[in-house]
């Protein structure tokens, strides 16, 4: 392989790893801190139950988002020289301003939150998990700017060969960044939701914690319905802006090859070897026609059009990104996305007016695939997203061959990107042991101390 | 004063920030099994991070983002430049995060002995590292014109990184960190804990104060023409002193406190050193990064210079807050059934 592919590579893995722990991260933060909301206002035992069993588990799920998080703002540099050293007047100013405004918000406030139970008076106590999640907010919307801005650069001019700010607010404000922030929020809140549901769930099938388990199994599956009509509704936003700004890329979402006005949206399509026209098409009239202009008899520009347009534009060259994966990326980030929200309706039907849950087996499984779906299906929305923009890091600026660092070896990135490959895979089954160890130990009743041989409520 | 130069002293905050405050965590961690000599000796250690260690290794993302804001073309030639040094200080600081974190999540005795050797091992490469990173720049490296003359990469590869001068750094950065954290646990504990830190600082304070002589006169003597690195040095030589001074006296606070100021002074004396470059050529003749060539434009300058001047002082602020809320000393008899983890439980 060469450093290219090394280097894209370790992105991908970091990136994907990294975005396991982000979305459950921002979702479960607003979660647990409406949780212990609950018990502030109401004093009930079970919220506040609930609060510190999920408390835990969102913190052995931030450590590792934590790490990695390091990892992604550090490989820019070591990886992406010449890309940084092209962009970083626009791409440096959000994530610096995201350490600034979001890191040490989150950070210093989660610490407080986690060893503050008994050193700050409870409305405090409270204000500091709603102060560190607006800081996972606050992240997360300055790296989508940062993001959007390789989907769709503006608010730029290239001087000697190097991109410049000419306005910080169009690039924060962007429609491309908005629009991504609307779509990835709640998707971070329905993986969330569909977390909490299916570890609740399967506490009531097991009769473990029952009076804790209901009522965050209503919450958690009326939260992902909730955020998946979110989803639903920004990504019909985003694919709209998507076909304006890289229409490549949504022909081939749909693998379109040719431009088409009633363009249907595929059901399946397969592609000939070669990736130049399609040999077998099925799909719904007009509904890709409709999703991507707003109109059934809009046309969509298809690959084989834009290939030459771009030429073109560009000069020669392969504009096309790797088709069958963009293709299936976008089906299965919608549809794993889709199958959430509906086991939660099914689920929500099931359990309504205090119905109890069936305690099958298969109700288990469904417990398990519940959180999976979403998680999984966001992989393949960042997978689609990135790799769909291929040939370009930036689109329509810089190629991603010509970004990488030109001064690391093969053998160097190789060494990095087996490494931390490695160190990631020790790192998520060591995650997933402690976390189903946590799900099994269950919620803790609380203890009563004398006041003078207090313990500390929270010691390392 | 020029906005490059104010954000030369931003980025120079920025890892004044970090090394007070993850130096003294380094240091902690690397004395964890030396000053502790038992589980719950450990975990008051640990816990007297707890709160804060996560804080403080925001600085060095902030730091990097800043790099990346103010001087793209410093951040992009040192970090893909010293590439397998910040890939160990990378993997360090993975390690070192979860290891906190996990640690106690259950009460097995290997468990938490693996943890807590990796803790001793991530602290140590990164306090050691660092320095080297930074003895290096100040020095100097090897640096070429690539393509168009604007572009300038490291051209040195990874054992250039380890001469005499730069090791000398690293392992004053190395002492030093670990006697400022032995301050701090004689600061934050009570007991056993307290009193062997307060002995061991004693000992680590004098080969401190001989690396860090030895280190900046050999700074001093290259870099023949900077009055600030003389005077930086000399305060740091004060500072050390009266840290030194204050730990005799048993006066935890005041040690803490100098040894702080002698941390910000050893930043601000390479610094000094190193303007108004920021990563100079070894070879004097050859093209080199500084605070002109290195920064993004006047306008992004002039955005981030709000940002900072409006969020710095918040972040000082509740940073500031969080360390006066659990500023209470912890006694290692504190720590709660000190064999039972987070998860562990009976029904198990």
């Amino acid at each position: 392989m060469n450093p290219l592919s090394i280097a894209r590579w370790q992105f991908a893995i970091t990136t994907v790893y990294h975005f396991i722990f982000v979305p459950i991260t921002i979702g479960s933060g607003f979660l647990v801190a409406g949780l212990q909301t609950a018990w502030f206002r109401t004093h009930k035992e079970k919220y506040l139950r609930a609060t510190k069993f999920f408390g835990k588990l969102f913190l052995i799920n931030f450590a590792i988002g934590v790490v990695t998080g390091i990892v992604q703002e550090f490989q820019f540099g070591m990886n992406w020289s010449s890309y940084s050293r092209f962009v970083g007047d626009i791409f440096g100013a959000p994530l610096a301003m995201e350490g600034l405004l979001a890191f040490f918000l989150e950070s210093t406030f989660l610490g407080l939150w986690i060893f503050g139970w008994d050193r700050l008076s409870k409305r405090m106590h409270l204000a500091t998990i709603w102060l560190a999640a607006t800081g996972t907010l606050l992240s997360a919307y300055f790296i989508l700017a940062a993001n959007a801005f390789m989907q769709h650069p503006v608010g730029y001019e290239v001087v000697n060969g190097r991109a410049t700010l000419k306005n910080i607010f169009t690039v924060l404000f962007q429609n491309t960044a908005v629009s991504a922030f609307f779509h990835t929020v709640p998707a971070a809140f329905l993986s969330a939701g569909a977390l909490f549901a299916g570890i609740a769930g399967w506490m009531l099938i097991r009769g473990r914690d029952t009076e804790v388990a209901r009522p965050v199994l209503k919450i958690g599956l009326i939260t992902v319905v909730i955020a998946f009509l979110v989803v639903a509704t920004s990504g019909d936003w985003s694919a709209r802006v998507m076909t304006k700004q890289q229409p490549m890329k949504m022909a081939a979402a749909e693998a379109l090859y040719n431009s088409t006005s009633n363009a249907p949206f595929s059901l399946l399509t397969v592609g000939s070897l070669d990736g130049s026209r399609p040999v077998f098409s099925l799909g719904l009239p007009s509904v890709l026609s409709f999703m991507s202009t707003g109109d059934v008899n809009g046309t969509v520009e298809g690959i084989n059009d834009l290939q030459k347009q771009y030429e073109q534009k560009y000069g020669p060259g392969n504009y096309k990104p790797n088709i069958p994966l963009a293709y299936w990326s976008f089906r299965l980030m919608i549809g794993l996305g889709a199958l959430a929200a509906l086991f939660s309706i099914a689920l929500l039907w099931m359990t309504r007016r205090g119905r109890e849950l069936p305690k099958s087996k298969w109700m288990v499984r469904v417990m398990y695939a519940l959180p999976v779906l979403p998680l999984v299906g966001i992989a393949f929305g960042w997978i689609f997203t990135e790799s769909a923009r291929q040939p370009w890091v930036v689109f329509g600026l810089m190629k991603t061959a010509d970004g990488v660092s030109p001064q690391v070896s093969g053998g160097a990135a190789m060494f990095t990107l087996v490494s931390f490959t490695v160190l990631y895979g020790i790192l998520a089954v060591i995650e997933f042991g402690l976390f189903f160890r946590a799900i099994r130990v269950g919620t803790e009743k609380p203890i009563e101390h004398k006041e003078n041989d207090k313990p500390l409520a929270m010691a390392y | 004063m020029s906005l490059n130069s104010f954000w030369f002293i931003i980025i120079a905050v920025l890892w004044i920030g970090y090394f007070i405050l993850e130096g003294f965590d380094f240091g902690v961690g690397i004395l964890l099994k030396v000053v502790a000599k038992n589980q719950p000796e450990r975990r008051a250690i640990l816990t007297t991070l707890g709160p804060i260690w996560d804080g403080n290794e925001v600085w060095v993302i902030v730091a990097g983002g800043a790099t990346f804001a103010a001087f793209p073309e410093w951040y992009a030639t040192l970090f893909s430049g010293f590439y397998l040094p910040l890939f160990l200080i990378l993997v360090s600081l993975i390690v070192r995060g979860v290891a906190f974190e996990y640690r106690s999540k259950y009460g097995s005795m290997d468990w938490r002995n693996r943890w807590d050797n990796a803790i001793v091992v991530v602290s140590f490469i990164p306090a050691l590292l660092w320095g080297v990173a930074f003895a290096n720049i100040v020095r100097g490296v090897p640096l070429a014109n690539i393509g168009t003359p604007a572009h300038i990469e490291y051209t040195g590869g990874f054992f250039n990184l380890l001469n005499p001068y730069a090791l000398l750094g690293g392992l004053t950065t190395l002492f030093l960190f670990v006697t400022h954290g032995a301050f701090f646990l004689a600061l934050k504990t009570e007991g056993v804990i307290r009193d062997r830190s307060n002995a061991l600082a004693k000992k680590t304070g004098l080969v401190t104060a001989v690396l860090a002589v030895a280190f900046l006169s050999w700074t001093m003597i290259s870099l023949t023409h900077k009055t600030l690195v003389v005077v930086g040095s000399a305060i740091v030589v004060i500072a050390w002193l009266a840290a030194l001074g204050a730990n005799m006296k048993a006066r935890e606070g005041w040690a803490f406190f100098f040894s702080a100021v002698t941390t910000a002074f050893v930043v601000i004396t390479l610094f000094s050193g190193l303007y108004p470059n920021v990563m100079p050529n070894i070879d004097a003749g050859g093209v080199g990064l500084n605070i002109f060539n290195a920064s993004s434009t006047p306008y992004t300058l002039k955005v981030m210079t709000v940002v900072a001047l409006v969020m710095t002082p918040l972040v000082l602020i509740y940073q500031g807050w969080t360390y006066w809320v659990f500023r209470k000393r912890i006694n290692p008899n504190q720590i709660y059934k000190p064999e039972v983890g987070v998860l562990d439980s009976i029904n198990l």
